[in-house]
């Protein structure tokens, strides 16, 4: 198990370097390839003094003179330890990891992230805590009373929750309530407010989520009702009640446990249209606004952050899954 | 219901088919018949029930597993499929019967309704099983029983062996754990108790170490431990009726010789009733007392299992024994299978249910395809359901079929 993770973890590492290398293709290669020039690029960032000097000095800020790999290999050791940046008016010490520096917000990329990333964490836990438990209770609902009318609201609800988009349903959420601004309060702050705050983004977002799950559910509950081990343990004797949760449920939840720890992995980097669309500065409005401003560092930072919490969730999900199942054997 | 227990074989919507029938024509049927009328007359409810049925002593109470005029029908879109259609058999304790038949004749939806394990209609009485008859067990009935008393009776009173112990068993749970899951449900102990209960259970079954084994999970088990350990799951409680489904189906031809002295050594032990349901003519040789072979969700031939065997009276029989590969034949005789597929069970063939694949149908002038033959008595104990005469039957089968078995 131990030498499993660990060798996955190492894995982790090459994949997140390919991730790099692919985003440094795209946001400094691509541009090269599509016709700009060191200068074309840095005159993005220059603003109205269009004069050589100012351009070449953003041009040595960013590393635009120097060759290619060593453009990347100064990204990726900067990082790994950490490097020296130019602001343009004095050299700051960057430290690991450091993803850059924004030339748009004349600020650090990492405690950027690290900045917004508790309230992406926030909603992610939240919502991630409802979709899960109303996916899965009323997927046992429906599959236990298959046709009747409570499993046919469910599932068309359900419907209703994949078809929908969340910048749907929030709006929808929000004039339902008559609550029209969300100010996002931290959680060490006041947890009371904290949870008032993100409560319409959370069942804005847990919606969608937890109508897939709940079919999801279903599904894997029917079958299980139908497997052989269902059949024996009523031989037995049991109580129904044990019967569906013991048995039925234990085996119908792995593969849904599972695919949850991917969807909060995909969450946590980053919900862009819940965030959008209330405004709340996680990781995905910061990736929305960087895109918008150029803010090739910062699109960087906010896209590896994405494919860490993948990658990790991804490890998580298969120990997890050796954990639960003891027919799995991690090799 | 008064004259249910008069004629367990007949579902009641067959009665006018029946009532057709000329019962003259059949001396040995006429003599059931009138047995059964005169029960007819005597019986109520609570009545000792007097009864031509090969597994009971003559004279004594109703036996330790009655089954009378069990029906279990299914209402699916296609229509109604009647998968047990009338079926009556007696079990005593320390006894064993053999249901034997192709799949889709009944036999595992027989056996899975003596648990009560088949899904109840919702209120409104859409879907699931409708079940109709009386199962006695030991007094009780079942058939009207509460699901409450019969889930208590589940697993403690009766149990039950599956056919594939890999399905059967959970694969998240290990072996012990759910063999002191059965043990728990039923006795009120602690879960030590129950799992050293279960190490017990699977020392008595065979299995090799069992303090370490019982830590262990169903995949770990080849399939012939599986089975044991299953075996040791439903005898847990000391069942006084075992029901085995195909018990060595999903097993190797070595292993399946191991289980068979299993259950009959565990069945002198526990002096439990046990029912074997098989397609395979060789297990029940080895096991059964009595042999019930079904057709179409009916009994066709029922009788002690020596005379199934040696005098066999239906041609469904016969061809069974035909099916059966045997070293002692010579070579170049080929098997006798039967030809055709087992029957459709929402369009039950009219008549006979067999009559479409049987080679001797026409010799009862069409009779076959047109009336539900009774499942009478041809001799002391030995039932069987087809038109052609007693006689008849007996020649056909010493001049065409015994020299090729």
């Amino acid at each position: 198990m131990l030498t499993f993770i660990i060798r996955r973890l190492f894995a982790a590492v090459g994949l997140l370097l390919v991730v790099t290398l692919i985003t440094f293709w795209i946001f400094y290669i691509l541009p090269l390839w599509a016709g700009q020039t060191s200068q074309s690029l840095a005159a993005s960032y220059v603003g109205k003094q269009q004069n050589p000097a100012a351009l070449h000095a953003v041009i040595v800020q960013f590393g635009f003179d120097k060759p290619l790999l060593v453009q990347y290999f100064d990204y990726v050791k900067g990082i790994v330890v950490g490097r020296p940046y130019s602001d343009g008016v004095q050299i700051v010490q960057c430290n690991a990891p450091c993803f850059g520096y924004s030339f748009k917000n004349y600020e650090q990329v990492w405690p950027t992230l690290l900045n917004r990333a508790p309230v992406t964490l926030s909603i992610a836990i939240g919502a991630g805590v409802l979709w899960l438990v109303f996916g899965v209770l009323s997927g046992v609902i429906s599959a236990v009373r298959k046709g009747s009318i409570a499993d046919r609201t469910s599932m068309g609800i359900a419907l209703a929750g994949v078809a929908l988009p969340v910048y749907f349903v929030g709006p929808l959420l929000e004039a339902l309530t008559g609550k029209w601004s969300t100010v996002y309060v931290s959680f060490a702050a006041n947890p009371l407010q904290w949870a008032n705050s993100l409560l319409i983004p959370w069942i804005a977002l847990a919606f969608g989520y937890a109508a897939l799950y709940t079919r999801l559910t279903r599904a894997g509950m029917l079958d299980a009702l139908n497997e052989d081990f269902v059949r024996t343990a009523r031989a037995k004797g049991l109580g129904e009640r044990k019967v569906l949760f013991k048995h039925a449920l234990r085996s119908a939840i792995t593969p849904i446990i599972t695919i949850f720890g991917m969807d909060l992995g995909t969450v946590l980097g980053g919900a862009v249209l819940l965030e959008v669309t209330f405004s709340l500065p996680g990781l995905g409005y910061l990736a929305i606004t960087s895109i918008q401003g150029q803010d090739f560092p910062m699109v960087m930072g906010v896209t590896l952050i994405a494919a860490f919490f993948i990658v990790i969730a991804n490890i998580v999900v298969d120990v997890f899954y050796a954990i639960a199942d003891p027919r799995v054997r991690l090799s | 219901m008064s004259g249910r227990h008069g004629k367990p074989e007949q579902p009641p919507n067959q009665d006018q088919v029946r009532g057709e029938r000329p019962v003259s024509d059949y001396p040995a049927s006429e003599q059931a018949m009138s047995e059964r009328a005169a029960s007819d007359r005597a019986m109520s409810d609570h009545d000792i029930v007097e009864y031509e049925y090969p597994s009971r002593p003559r004279g004594a109470g109703r036996a330790f597993l009655d089954v009378r005029d069990l029906a279990v029908h299914f209402q699916t879109e296609d229509g109604l499929v009647r998968s047990v259609d009338g079926i009556s058999f007696q079990v005593e304790r320390g006894r064993t019967l053999g249901i034997v038949g192709e799949s889709g004749s009944g036999k595992s939806v027989t056996s899975l309704s003596l648990l009560g394990l088949h899904k109840r209609p919702d209120r409104r009485g859409r879907g699931g099983a409708r079940l109709s008859g009386e199962i006695w067990l030991d007094g009780e009935e079942l058939v009207s029983m509460s699901p409450e008393k019969l889930q208590a009776l589940r697993g403690d009173k009766m149990a039950m062996i599956f056919q594939d112990p890999l399905s059967a068993m959970h694969p998240y749970y290990t072996v012990g754990t759910q063999i002191a899951e059965a043990y728990l449900v039923h006795n009120k102990v602690s879960k030590s108790v129950a799992r050293k209960r279960a190490i017990e259970m699977l020392d008595r079954v065979g299995i090799p170490q069992p303090n370490s084994r019982v830590d262990d999970y169903p995949h770990q088990f080849s399939g012939g431990m599986r089975q044991r350990a299953m075996i040791a799951m439903s005898l847990v409680c000391n069942p006084q009726l075992l029901i085995a489904d195909e018990p060595t189906t999903a097993l190797d031809v070595t292993v399946q010789a191991q289980i068979l002295d299993l259950m009959r050594d565990l069945q002198r032990e526990f002096n439990s009733a046990l029912i074997i349901i098989t397609h395979d003519l060789g297990v029940v040789a080895e096991l059964a007392d009595e042999i019930m072979v079904m057709y179409g969700g009916k009994a066709i031939e029922y009788g002690p299992a020596k005379t199934v065997f040696t005098s066999p009276e239906h041609p469904y029989t016969w061809g069974l024994l035909g099916s059966m590969p045997r070293l002692d034949r010579a070579v170049q005789d080929r098997l006798l299978p039967i030809p055709g597929n087992p029957p459709s069970m929402i369009n039950v063939p009219s008549g006979c249910a067999f009559h479409p694949r049987c080679a001797f149908a026409e010799l009862t002038g069409g009779r076959s395809s047109n009336e539900v033959p009774e499942l009478v008595a041809t001799a002391r104990d030995h039932l069987v359901r087809c038109h052609l005469q007693p006689d008849q039957r007996r020649r056909l089968f010493a001049e065409q079929i015994a020299p090729h078995l």
